[in-house]
């Protein structure tokens, strides 16, 4: 193989030696030599997306089903700020992505030449790091240095910015085990005190819980191992943010449900009543916190996290132990075990038995209909048909979101995809389709609510060609599910600009896309309709008419602790006896 | 530098924890930032403040090591104890940020700026400038019959006092290179 080389060559050959093999992209006047590469080779494969959006999700999707990065190609310009969202997106959630985008020639940069965007200027706030490349020379260097970043420590999105005239000048390519290490090196084992103060405090703790994050996923299936290991045999019950769905499995003892806004009463009302909070890669958002001040206030608190500037950033914690999830799971479980693997069994009995008495409550609770199909009773259906299967979840976002993810279970890490930090509707249909093409043979489905849907549905185009089967599952209320609901709790009723006329009709969209459309709007229908979807080999959209004025509860208004936690109409006689439950 | 070295990503010496958390008093403090020289750092740095809503009272910014072209951030900011810890975790993130030290918690240190003034002045006023100027080691880098261009090194204290001094003498300019802070002692 011959050292010099041009860039264009560069990129690809840095992507193969990186060991990519699928890439996201849409071409442009300023990638053409990087896509002439492309075409030459057939070690990686690439996706043609029909919005660059689509792109950055779809890479999402790839990357947090494989814990691999998701690598994405554009043009400069208008291809360059149509990545911006999935940047932010992939910033907010952490997820590895590297993007390539073209620009006009170095000799033409600030000339305002044409699609000419100040990509790294523009990308800068939305990226873990970004570079421009003006040297050949320095490519393919660079590209493995990106990679470095966007894996290690907390991973993020990067964004290298190549000048069409640097892809056609030639340079000398360098091997990824050539380049030398950056002083980009995050810490990765926990400082032992603090680890040992922690195993203290598990030893002693009459109310613990475990709230973990999207950071366990992060680390790796080692890290979601060691975590079930250490829960399972401390006994401690545990619970999760939205993003970390998965790493302790639902079907778990120790499983207390999703916390948070629209989190279970139990795992909420056990976060605000515990003395001893163990937070494993989770950052105490405002989704998870409610009210700062009233936030768990009798605890002491332990934070893991690999991000220095996520300890005490909203939370004092009284223990932070910065470092890797699974380096420092493993120390803690060593050092619990060298100490005689003690808990305080008393304590965590009546812990458990007021935990119990709080599952009572039976918060998902939900009036059927016979009518009309209740968006909760469908995905308690499409659970019940599907949770055997080899199967993975994305969704959009809205009360749908919410809903995936009280009522559908995750038995394992890296299986459900969804906007969290950022959430940004128009995620989940290009994420599916990332998704899908990792994992050609499993089953892929998007929870989507009409309108999100609606945002990227281009990508209906990229699963045809492709004959990615991806299952479409819209819970179709017609309306901004979501904002509605804050309407009417909120704004008096008044549902300003909160649903949408002139819906398509989406059986028909699907069959002009060359694709299976279903409809359904009889509970009666649903199973059914539900196997005819997952029996069609090849993509779907599956219009599901549900109840229109459904609200997603449990709800802990904005700007509320805990403990004061709206429950649905259902538990209202239940929970009115309970302590602190303030009820709509 | 100082004995406390705060290294990139660890908050084990941070002397947060000697401060009562969470307190609402503003405190001012001198952060060395040690970054690569490459394009865009600089703006990294000031996106991170004004992103982020944090202050910048002065910053200053120039290479400092040739052949490892590192440049070094000496910014003067303020905030609660919480949002200063804020605020060094965040520049530690910067991909190219190499060191940050938090001079004001890391023991004494010495803290200068260099000002020019021009001061417009005549008869008497031009005399009490030039006395003014003498009193506080000011030199005159430039003058004419009716101007004076004053070179002032010092603490950024020293350079306020000295221009609230010039004002009414005939202050027409002011020009401040912002602070450049070092540790005392090894
Ligand atoms: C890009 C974007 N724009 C606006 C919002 C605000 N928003 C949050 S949920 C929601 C409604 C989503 O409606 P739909 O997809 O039909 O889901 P539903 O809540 O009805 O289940 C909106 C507009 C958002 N999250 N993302
Ligand atoms: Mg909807």
């Amino acid at each position: 193989m011959t050292r010099e080389m041009t860039g264009a060559k560069m990129v690809v050959q840095a992507l193969i030696d990186q060991g990519v093999d699928t890439v996201f992209g849409y071409p442009g006047g300023a990638v053409l030599p990087i896509y002439d590469e492309v075409f030459q080779q057939n070690a990686i494969r690439h996706i043609l997306v029909r919005h660059e959006q689509g792109a950055v999700h779809a890479a999402e999707g790839y990357a947090r089903s494989t814990g691999k990065p998701g690598v994405v190609l554009v043009t400069s310009g208008p291809g360059a700020t149509n990545a911006v969202t999935g940047l932010t997106d992939a910033l907010m959630d952490s997820i590895p992505i590297v993007v390539l985008t073209g620009q006009v020639p170095t000799f033409m940069i600030g000339s305002d030449a044409f699609q000419e965007a100040d990509t790294v200027g523009i990308t800068r706030p939305c990226t873990k790091h970004n570079w421009l490349v003006k040297d050949t020379e320095r490519l393919s260097a660079t590209i493995h240095e990106a990679f470095h970043v966007a894996t290690s420590g907390r991973p993020g999105p990067v964004l290298i910015d190549i000048p069409k005239d640097v892809q056609f000048a030639n340079g000398t390519y360098t091997q990824p085990s050539k380049t030398p290490v950056g002083h980009y090196q995050p810490q990765v084992k926990g400082d032992m005190e603090t680890i040992t103060e922690l195993v203290a405090a598990i030893e002693s703790a009459q109310r613990p819980i475990f709230y973990t994050g999207g950071g366990v996923i992060n680390s790796g299936p080692g890290a979601s191992q060691l975590l079930r290991e250490l829960v399972d045999a401390t006994g401690f019950p545990i619970t999760s943010t939205l993003m970390g769905l998965g790493a302790y499995p639902a079907s778990g003892k120790a499983w207390m449900g999703m916390l948070g806004m629209h989190g279970l009463y139990e795992a909420n009302l056990a976060m605000h009543g515990c003395d001893l909070m163990i937070n494993v890669g989770a950052r105490f958002d405002d989704r998870i916190t409610g009210r700062l001040d009233a936030f768990s206030p009798k605890s002491r608190k332990a934070h893991i996290d690999i991000d220095p500037s996520s300890i005490n950033k909203v939370i004092h914690v009284d223990m932070p132990i910065v470092g890797d999830i699974g380096h420092v799971l493993e120390d803690v479980l060593k050092v619990w075990k060298a100490r005689g693997r003690k808990v305080n069994s008393e304590g965590l009995t009546k812990w458990w038995r007021q935990i119990e008495q709080w599952k009572q409550v039976d918060c998902l609770k939900y009036t059927p209909s016979e009518g009309s199909i209740k968006p909760q009773h469908a995905l308690s259906r499409l659970e019940a048909l599907t949770k055997d299967r080899d199967r993975y979840i994305c969704t959009e976002v809205g009360q749908h979101q919410m809903w995936a993810a009280q009522y559908l279970g995750f038995e394992d890490p890296n299986r459900w995809m969804t906007s969290g930090g950022l959430g940004t509707m128009g995620y989940g249909f290009p994420a599916s389709v990332g998704v899908q093409v990792a994992h050609p043979d499993s089953l892929v489905i998007n929870v989507a609510g009409e309108a999100s849907w609606l945002m990227n549905m281009q990508e209906m185009g990229t699963a045809v060609q492709y004959r990615l089967p991806v299952k479409q599952f819209i819970l179709n209320n017609e309306r901004l599910g979501m904002v509605r609901q804050w309407q009417e709790l909120l704004h008096g009723e008044r549902y300003s600009h909160s649903w949408s006329e002139a819906l398509p009709d989406f059986v028909k969209l699907a069959e002009a896309f060359g694709a299976k459309g279903i409809l359904c709007k009889d509970p009666a229908d649903l199973d059914d309709a539900i196997m005819e979807m997952l029996d069609h080999d090849g993509p779907v959209i599956f219009d599901c008419l549900v109840e229109k004025h459904e609200n997603c509860f449990p709800m802990i208004p904005s700007g509320e602790p805990h403990n004061k936690m709206l429950l649905g109409e259902v538990s209202l006689k239940d929970a009115i006896g309970s302590k602190g439950a303030v009820l709509v | 530098m100082s004995a406390l070295h705060i290294k990139k990503g660890s908050n084990k010496h941070s002397a947060y924890n000697l401060r009562p958390n969470f307190s609402d008093v503003t405190e001012k403090h001198t952060l060395a930032v040690l970054v690569d020289n490459e394009a865009g750092v600089l703006a990294r740095v000031i996106g991170l403040f004004a992103g982020r809503g944090y202050n910048i009272e002065s910053l200053t910014v120039a290479e400092v090591d040739h052949t490892g072209h590192l440049s070094r951030i000496t910014i003067v900011t303020t905030g609660t104890p919480q949002v200063i810890e804020q605020i060094k975790a965040q520049l530690g993130r910067i991909v190219p940020v190499h060191e940050v030290h938090d001079l004001t918690v890391e023991g004494p240190f010495v803290e200068r700026e260099l000002a020019l003034f021009k001061v417009e002045g005549h008869g008497e006023k031009r005399v009490e400038a030039l006395r003014l100027a003498d009193i506080f080691r000011a030199n005159v880098v430039d003058s004419t019959l009716e101007s004076f261009v004053f070179q002032l090194t010092g603490a950024p204290e020293k350079i306020d006092a000295f221009a609230d001094l010039m004002r009414p003498l005939g202050l027409l300019e002011v020009a401040r290179t912002g602070v450049a802070a070092l540790s005392r002692g090894i």
